[in-house]
């Protein structure tokens, strides 16, 4: 009780400090010649105050402190530690408070470590930071306080959702909320420097750094988000076009933008109004994707508690900030093209041009198809689905001339180019090409868009190596991505066109056979752990060559709640993955076997690795 | 002009989007399928509980005769919560309960019938779950109000005293 | 003489192998585009509930009398609605749908050709 207490007035103590700062921004705006160490000492002592309540909450899951209303919600004594510490930030009010503490973070390091920069725009940026740090405060501590005090206080909790348990889901939404969150910072200044008309090349320089540590834990959030579902949530898919999944990935493909629209903004003073609509809209996209999935307004897989008095918060706090957005960018910003720059087709801007043009359709789709539905009901009253099918379609097509100008533009000039080397172009294409059609032939669906996309990824893959290898370390970091990109594409379509499934019924001692694989069912083994009973499935399955395989799926069956989950075994190894699952069927005695193949999908995870640390090296770059 | 049209027409449209996510938030966001359409039943045809004969709805269910549909099987936990409420209705001279069970074991039906007695007036059975989709169930417990071979009501999940409250004020 | 009818046999029933296989296929494809009414956004064909085993049960009895993949989403909407599909089929209600992104498509185009346009000019 002790701890919620503290936790409850660090939150008090906290929004207090952000109206001393405010204030003392205000006042020492217009004379300061630096931000000045006690306006640098509030934002610390806010960071702080946000620390302090963030652990208070943390030792109150560990203590199983029941008192306190969210630990009684989302914990229970049995919890291992782990989960019971990583317990508190995956819930509904514990989240928030990470929001907080990536958000005071952020801003202290950014007044800390920003040198070279206007004051004016320091200050400016803190305040708009608080703006929202304010926000959430109050959000947090009129809607979803996480001290809540319960009395009598219960002898146990209610949270011991086994899905949620998971290692790989315990540090998803820290490194997640890094990018997320941390792309307030790039709001904050965009609007900052909107304001005093700085933004410029030299403002570019500075901004990059922080683009790239927002986009570099966003794409890993994202990473580990779909790990998870693939080893948790056990029907072996990764992504699934559900809402909360668009939701982290359309600031991801706005970010992906801004990070290339910045290295043109960073040479030349052009697209300056569409770099500050960039930083505007991701973080706009952020928010608006937490009004989405804690509003309860979208149906999803994602189980945070739903709420309408949350969402009419959000809702009204989030266009607070486009609407000032929108005033700070009409009113302040002066589109001056002071120098007619001239665009000659064949040029890296032309490039960059165009995979804007191509992210904002790829954006401009998952947002419709997020969005649309809600749009439908509230008109027309009719309910629809968009899933799967509507994403494919719409995008996968457009891959193929967006991967074939990734491979080229990288290798135009500055304004004006030649394009080198046409022989190594033209010839990678064709290799490319009967590449593909040699390794799909066999396969017979869909051979002709498989093999254009799989030519176009090859394509991609094959240039960006050769650039690799001959252009030394110049542009290293948009190589690795690039590369990494092309890598990705190809696993995914790989990992579809492969891909094999097996799903039959099955009793103990009974064997299913194919003409590749035969899978008996050994034998059953029931085990009693501390909170659920587990039945054990035992199956050996051989392959093609004869090398055989045991695998043991799981059933556990909860008790409190009673909850049954079906543990897939997975084996994973370089080349492809075993993924098998069982299932009961009501009142038989077989149980459902679904037995798949999967080919590389640890090259999904790592492609997507490489990506990220091609954008760390771009971070560690300029370090040297 | 043209400089003052745009910020204008893009609050505009922001303004708009506000306002539909406002109403959106006033529904509920589980799609709570319409209950009150009058769909006419569906025509199937099942096996007679007891005695395993095959039955044709259409011989079955008879106009000008109020009956309730009522899914369940003896795995479903909320169903032993709403039967003692479907044991006095039975009572009820006004409505026939039929039952549908669903994806059940014989043995195990007739032990919950014993243990909890037989409120239905007949049984169909529905083995792989295909019938109780032919009425548009999600699952079990699921009751469906019929009049004039046309659903009246749906209900989805167990029975309670509010809703057999109201299902009685519908028959009158 | 006989052996030739064993062939026959053999060669009879790995081509229904090969229907059935295709069938299986098409139970997929179907499921896969249908959304498992209790569950929280997955598939029928992802989801194990009884409610998606009844659905696929009742798919594959559907296409074994011959109806076609469409008369089955048809069948469906009728007992569900549109909801139950995760294909959004193109009709007047789904029409912004479809159309908006090509729309900003053509329009990020636009706006692209137009910068060129204007420039060489100068």
């Amino acid at each position: 009780m002790l701890y919620s207490t503290i936790g409850h007035y660090s939150l008090i103590l906290g929004l207090g400090v952000s109206l001393l700062i405010v204030f003392s921004s205000v006042k020492n705006f217009q004379n300061s010649k630096t931000v000045g160490i006690n306006i640098l000492s509030f934002t610390f002592l806010q960071f702080f105050f946000v620390v302090v309540s963030f652990f208070s909450l943390i030792i109150s899951f560990v203590l199983s402190d029941f008192s306190n209303e969210t630990v009684f919600n989302n914990s229970h004594t049995t919890k291992p530690f782990f989960y019971k510490v990583a317990g508190t930030w995956g819930n509904h009010e514990g989240s928030l408070l990470l929001w907080l503490l990536v958000l005071t973070l952020f801003i202290f390091i950014f007044i800390l470590k920003t040198k070279n920069q206007p004051t004016k725009y320091k200050l400016l940026t803190l305040i708009f930071q608080q703006i929202i740090i304010i926000g959430f405060f109050l959000f947090l501590i009129e809607t979803s306080n996480p001290f809540n005090y319960l009395f009598p206080s219960p002898d146990e909790g209610l949270g011991l959702n086994p899905i949620l348990q998971d290692p790989a889901l315990a540090i998803h939404p820290p490194i997640l909320y890094l990018g997320y969150v941390g792309s307030s910072i790039i709001f904050s200044s965009a609007l900052a420097a909107t304001s005093l008309n700085l933004v410029s090349r030299k403002w570019a320089s500075h901004i990059k750094k922080w683009i790239l540590i927002s986009w570099f834990f966003l794409t890993l959030g994202i990473l580990l988000g779909s790990i998870w579902a693939y080893y948790e949530l056990g029907w072996g898919g990764f992504w699934f076009w559900d809402p909360v999944e668009n939701v982290s990935l359309m600031p991801w493909l706005a970010l992906t933008t801004l990070l290339h629209c910045i290295l043109v903004l960073e040479r030349k003073s052009i697209l300056s109004s569409w770099v500050i609509i960039l930083s505007i809209a991701t973080f706009t996209l952020s928010m608006c994707g937490t009004f989405l999935v804690r509003s309860g307004i979208l149906n999803s897989v994602h189980t945070f508690a739903n709420d309408p008095e949350r969402g009419l918060f959000i809702l009204i706090f989030l266009f607070i900030l486009i609407f000032l957005s929108l005033f700070v960018f009409f009113f302040f910003h002066k589109n001056e093209q002071k120098v007619s720059h001239r665009f000659f087709w064949l040029s890296k801007e032309t490039s960059i041009l165009i995979n804007n043009w191509f992210m904002m359709y790829f954006l401009s789709v998952v947002l419709i198809g997020t969005v649309y539905p809600i749009f439908l009901d509230v008109i027309t009253s009719k309910k629809i689905s968009v899933g799967p099918p509507f994403y494919n379609k719409l995008l996968v097509p457009f891959l193929i001339p967006f991967l074939l100008m990734m491979a080229v533009g990288p290798r135009l000039k500055w304004i004006k180019s030649q394009l080198e080397g046409k022989i190594y172009l033209i010839t990678l294409l064709i290799i490319s090409i009967l590449l593909a059609y040699l390794i799909l032939k066999n396969f017979n669906q869909n051979i002709l868009i498989n093999t254009v996309l799989v030519s176009s990824a090859f394509y991609l893959f094959f240039i960006s190596s050769r650039d690799f290898f001959s252009d030394k370390l110049k542009n290293i970091s948009q190589n690795i991505a690039h590369f990494g990109f092309s890598l990705f594409i190809l696993s995914i379509l790989f990992n579809n066109i492969f891909s094999s499934e097996i799903i039959t019924n099955l009793k103990v001692g009974e064997t299913f056979e194919n003409s590749e694989t035969k899978i008996v069912f050994e034998s059953l083994n029931q085990k009693q752990e501390a909170n659920y009973k587990s039945i054990i499935a035992n199956f050996n399955i051989q392959n093609s060559n004869g090398d055989i395989d045991k695998f043991s799926p799981e059933l556990r069956i909860y008790n409190q709640p009673i909850i049954v989950t079906s543990e897939a075994d997975i084996q994973t190894s370089l080349m492809k993955d075993k993924f098998i699952v069982i299932n009961l069927v009501q009142n038989q005695k077989f149980f459902n076997v679904r037995y798949q193949e999967k080919p590389f999908m640890l090259w999904i995870w790592l492609s997507v690795m490489l990506i990220a640390i091609g954008g760390l090296s771009g971070l560690l770059k300029r370090r040297l | 002009m043209k400089k003052k049209l745009l910020p204008f027409l893009v609050i505009l449209i922001f303004g708009i989007i506000f306002i539909i996510f406002y109403k959106g938030l006033e529904d509920t966001n589980i799609y709570t399928p319409n209950l009150n359409v009058k769909k006419n039943i569906p025509i199937f045809n099942s096996k007679d509980f007891y005695s395993d004969i095959s039955l044709k709805s259409e011989d079955f269910f008879e106009p000008d005769k109020i009956y309730l549909l009522n899914i369940w099987s003896s795995w479903c936990v909320p169903c032993r919560q709403e039967h003692p409420l479907l044991m006095m209705l039975a009572q009820n001279d006004k409505i026939n309960i039929i039952g549908l069970n669903y994806k059940d074991n014989k043995k195990n039906a007739v032990n919950f019938l014993q243990e909890l007695g037989n409120p239905y007036k007949k049984i169909f059975i529905d083995l792989d779950g295909t019938k109780a989709i032919e009425w548009g169930a999600y699952g079990v417990p699921e009751s469906f109000l019929i009049y004039n071979n046309k659903i009246i009501k749906k209900y989805i999940g167990p029975l309670n005293q509010n809703l057999i409250n109201e299902m009685k004020q519908l028959i009158k | 003489m006989s052996i030739l009818k064993v062939f026959l046999i053999i060669f009879f029933l790995f081509n229904l192998n090969t229907v059935k296989a295709d069938n299986q296929e098409k139970i997929n494809q179907i499921t896969k585009n249908l959304r498992c009414l209790v569950c929280q956004g997955q598939s029928v064909y992802d989801s194990d509930s009884e409610f998606a085993n009844s659905l696929k049960t009742l798919v594959k009895q559907r296409l074994d009398e011959g109806l076609s993949e469409n008369q089955i989403y048809d069948y469906l909407k009728i007992k569900y609605g549109e909801w139950i599909l995760y294909d959004p089929e193109l009709n007047k209600n789904t029409l912004i749908l479809w159309l908006l992104p090509i729309l900003i498509f053509l329009t990020g185009g636009a706006i692209i050709f137009k910068k060129f346009f204007l420039n060489i000019r100068k």
